[in-house]
């Protein structure tokens, strides 16, 4: 076990996967030459060359939709986008091409493509660069959408993704890059479906991904110290949704409280909300409550930034609401 | 034109006769679709090629079987030119099981693995990136193979155009970009919708040999399509060919061709792809008197049996409606 952090997590599983498979070659802005906006793929040009870590020029649509063809064409490219907000210019190959050419053609193609960009705020990057969008993706069928919110996520989803013969969407939160965790010795491929218990707790459970699962977890420590203990969920694949483990968790707690960077209108939170209305509502003793971003552009002075996104404290007031204490 | 002799193909009887045949088949399926779209057996959008089939049968004539074809919603003819029989063309079209991409595509998405055609896309320019890829994979596996993506001229004024013959040229990729200039952006006439309307000169900006074809001449879009074949196979990167041709029928069946004069559609049928080449091959006497009939009678056979087949084709069961949205669990990609 020794630590690591979340970038040389990504680094290392994108090293491993070039090693692993000639087919894999990694394309977007800057991954070779710069070492990648996030710098996940420092190095990596001058070990596999400029073909199979492929700077591309700034047309998101473009080598997104030249990932999809060489994935028809029998290679496994991983496409990085800069922010998910780039990737807006990539919706009509992802959501056109990538998710509907297995259905269109009546079964004779997959695509598997794998398409890794960052999300989030709290990089004070203002209201082009820290958007969560992730929901969009996962709205739609055909594609599979994955947040790794730990090293040993962010180390072993990429491979397994690989293996998958459809388009796989990474989301990697942009404050968890410099993040430090616990990496096992011989840590490798993690499955992709299946949502984690992250905590045990019988009182609340706290449902959350990505970015937001460590504010969650605080969230739970401090209230372990008021006497209430929080289940914290996990989610790690957004589509599919292991609904199994959500419903487990608040059948034994009885409520839930969702936590996401997306806004609340229409947002991932509601999808959560409505499952659990659907699945569990005579488990609930409350309503299930949802702790989302603030409906403004996320804007560029940090305290205002901070305000826009779910901090820690707007999570223990939502638990404290949901389970009727005062906090 | 600038040509070079070698690439002129050899025009025996046979070959001329293959390629008058696959026009016709193409002209009288697609009569046989407009007719089965007034019955209702066939619905969505239908967009007929008819005017145009000299550039699908032309390539197609000129590409070999290991090379990849991207095509857009106007395709049944460019389906038909590589070979996708009619009947799974047809069944397709009416939405049967039997059809060549399981009925979900239609009239807009034929997709064939065998033929090594990736779609029937409906998205002006969206295949322009896929076909970009298709070729990255071929240089990259060291495969000798070229990928052939045809748009309209509609396409050139979509970002995904300019990027794609960017990005072909930027890495050196075999691919063919066959852009069939029609006049019309659905309704838009060309000189509405672009500022500049000599596309060889956007692939000239990107440093893409391009040559203007007469796309109502067969011929001269085979020897077109094999000067390019020539150059991309040498290692010379993308080739662009603008096909300058006419839709005689409306954009879709929807169309009341509100934006045209009937006087240009009548300008433009006289010279019909099919109708010309038959006359100069009667001309050069390089047929018979014969012959047109001999393939009308097997093109209406063809036809009669595709939409026989169509027509006892099965509806798909309700409960298979979420298949093919992803991969069977254990099925491998290609």
């Amino acid at each position: 076990m020794s630590d690591i952090t979340y970038r040389d997590a990504v680094r290392s599983a994108l090293q491993e996967a070039l090693q692993r498979d000639d087919r894999v070659l990694l394309m977007g802005e800057d991954v070779g030459a710069y070492g990648g906006a996030y710098a996940c793929s420092k190095g990596l040009l001058d070990e596999f060359g400029p073909d199979r870590v492929r700077d591309t020029p700034l047309s998101e649509a473009g080598f997104v939709g030249a990932g999809i063809g060489a994935a028809l064409g029998g290679l496994r490219p991983i496409v990085e986008v800069m922010t998910v907000n780039f990737s807006l210019l990539a919706l009509d190959q992802i959501v056109n091409n990538a998710a509907t050419i297995r259905h269109m053609s009546g079964g004779q193609f997959s695509i598997p493509i794998v398409i890794r960009m960052s999300t989030g705020a709290g990089r004070q990057l203002a209201a082009q660069h820290s958007h969560s969008l992730e929901n969009w993706y996962a709205h739609v069928p055909g594609i599979k959408v994955l947040a790794p919110a730990t090293v040993t996520d962010a180390r072993g989803m990429l491979w397994t993704a690989l293996q998958d013969p459809d388009p796989v969407i990474i989301f990697e939160h942009v404050t968890l890059y410099n993040d430090t965790g616990p990496l096992p010795d011989g840590a490798g491929p993690v499955p992709i479906e299946g949502a984690d218990v992250a905590r045990a707790g019988g009182d609340v459970t706290l449902i959350t991904y990505g970015g937001s699962l460590r504010k969650a977890l605080a969230a739970a420590e401090s209230l372990s110290a008021a006497g209430v203990e929080c289940e914290v969920i996990d989610l790690r694949s957004l589509r599919p949704l292991d609904d199994a483990t959500i419903m487990r968790s608040v059948t034994k707690t009885h409520s839930a409280v969702v936590v996401d960077e997306c806004w609340r209108s229409v947002g991932f939170a509601a999808e959560i909300s409505a499952r659990i209305t659907e699945q569990a509502f005579y488990e609930l003793d409350a309503p299930v409550a949802r702790v989302t971003a603030v409906e403004v552009p996320i804007p560029y002075p940090k305290h205002l930034e901070t305000a826009a996104t779910p901090q820690i404290d707007d999570i223990v007031a939502a638990v404290n609401r949901t389970i009727g204490r005062d906090g | 034109m600038n040509l070079d002799t070698s690439d002129k193909p050899h025009l025996s009887r046979e070959h001329v006769l293959g390629l008058l045949r696959q026009m016709v088949l193409i002209r009288r399926f697609e009569e046989k679709c407009a007719e089965l779209y007034s019955a209702g057996k066939i619905r969505g959008f239908l967009h007929l090629y008819i005017g145009e089939e000299a550039n699908a049968v032309g390539v197609m004539r000129a590409l070999s079987p290991q090379d990849a074809i991207v095509a857009t919603y106007r395709e049944h003819g460019h389906a038909l030119a590589r070979g996708i029989p009619a009947d799974k063309v047809m069944a397709e079209m009416f939405g049967k099981v039997e059809g060549c991409s399981r009925g979900r595509g239609g009239s807009m998405h034929i997709f064939d693995k065998e033929t090594r055609f990736y779609g029937g896309n409906a998205i002006v320019a969206g295949g322009l990136p896929i076909a970009v890829g298709l070729a990255l994979a071929d240089k990259m596996q060291k495969r000798d193979n070229v990928t052939c993506c045809f748009f309209g001229e509609g396409a050139a004024a979509e970002g995904e155009f300019h990027e794609s013959l960017n990005l072909a040229a930027l890495w050196n990729l075999p691919v063919l970009f066959v852009c069939e200039n029609n006049g019309y952006a659905m309704g838009t006439a060309l000189d509405r919708s672009e500022s500049q309307t000599d596309f060889c000169r956007h692939a000239d900006a990107y440093g893409i040999p391009g040559e203007l074809v007469d796309g109502m001449d067969v011929i001269a879009v085979e020897v077109a399509t094999r000067h390019a074949l020539k150059s991309i196979r040498a290692g010379n990167g993308p080739y662009f060919l603008e096909n300058r041709t006419y839709r005689f029928r409306a954009h879709s069946m929807f169309d009341p061709e509100l934006y045209r004069d009937k006087a240009e559609v009548e300008e433009w049928k006289e010279r019909d792809p099919i109708t010309g080449f038959h006359d100069r091959l009667i001309a050069a006497s390089a047929i018979r008197e014969d012959d047109m009939a001999k393939i009308e009678d097997e093109v209406a056979a063809e036809i009669e049996a595709a939409v026989a087949y169509a027509e006892a084709g099965k509806w798909e069961a309700i409960e298979e409606l979420t298949r093919d949205v992803y991969t069977p669990a254990g099925e491998v990609a290609p």
